[in-house]
């Protein structure tokens, strides 16, 4: 797995890229929290993750609950049908706010 | 039943990524669809991770072994550990309304897999994880039929 963090206006961005499990979800969480304690709304690129796991999802979901204790916008792009297949199995597709675009997730 | 293969390694994170490569060539050389496959392979890394972080504590010297046996249309995956041996009460998959980070691993196994079972291993020393799948059931593992199915 490797990550690209970018700021768009109020938003960070953390692109993940690859195949996110055990071994670099650590990375991908500590990256997701520090982006929050910038007091920034979030968006987590899943466009180019090709595996992503429990861990990894885990992840995404201690950000959700982080943000939304700061009342700071949090979402999902791109998300490759890898990571929607899990996201469905665990049923997260409905709680996570997806956008299909960047765009979309920036004017929403 | 019979053995089509076996891998030994041991219960690091970084050997994750190289036990599923090995399952997904296996599944394919099995004749395992593509819609299984993903979800195959998620289901077998979920449960190495679980011993990984659960069984084992994280440590990374511990000695796993996955098993695959085939009986016609049937694949079924054993998963060996020799960690203390696990209380099977305390295995559940959680709440999905209950939104916390974790917890997963167990549901996704049990969603994709036939049946899944937790056994004492050989001669009572350490787990022994044994999933079952029909490799012609493809229903679970599509998304879209996995939403109409609970839709209904």
């Amino acid at each position: 797995m490797s990550y690209r963090v970018e700021q768009q206006g109020n938003f960070n961005i953390v692109h993940l890229d690859g195949e996110v499990d055990l071994s670099n979800s650590p990375q991908a969480r500590e990256q997701i929290l520090k982006c929050l304690k910038q007091d920034k709304g979030l968006l987590v690129d899943l466009s180019q993750v090709e595996y992503i796991d429990s861990s990894g999802v885990a992840s995404l979901v201690e950000g959700y609950q982080v943000a939304r204790k700061k009342s700071l916008a949090f979402g999902l792009v791109g998300v490759s049908s890898a990571a929607l297949q899990v996201l469905q199995l665990a049923r997260l597709d409905k709680v996570f706010p997806l956008y299909d675009s960047l765009e979309a997730a920036l004017t929403a | 039943m019979q053995r089509i293969a076996r891998i030994h390694f041991l219960s690091s994170p970084e050997q994750l990524r190289p036990v599923r490569d090995a399952v997904r060539q296996l599944a394919v050389e099995q004749g395992c669809s593509d819609k299984n496959l993903d979800c195959l392979v998620m289901a077998i890394n979920e449960a190495c991770m679980n011993v990984i972080q659960h069984g084992y504590a994280n440590r990374n010297d511990g000695e796993m072994i996955l098993e695959f046996w085939r009986d016609q249309d049937l694949l079924s995956i054993r998963l060996f550990d020799f960690a203390e041996p696990v209380d099977k009460a305390s295995i559940k998959s959680r709440d999905l309304d209950d939104i916390k980070p974790g917890g997963l691993g167990v549901h996704i196994m049990q969603q994709v897999m036939d049946s899944v079972a937790y056994q004492h291993g050989p001669d009572g020393v350490g787990n022994m994880l044994e999933m079952r799948k029909r490799l012609s059931d493809e229903t679970i593992c599509c998304p879209n039929d996995y939403q109409e199915n609970n839709d209904t």
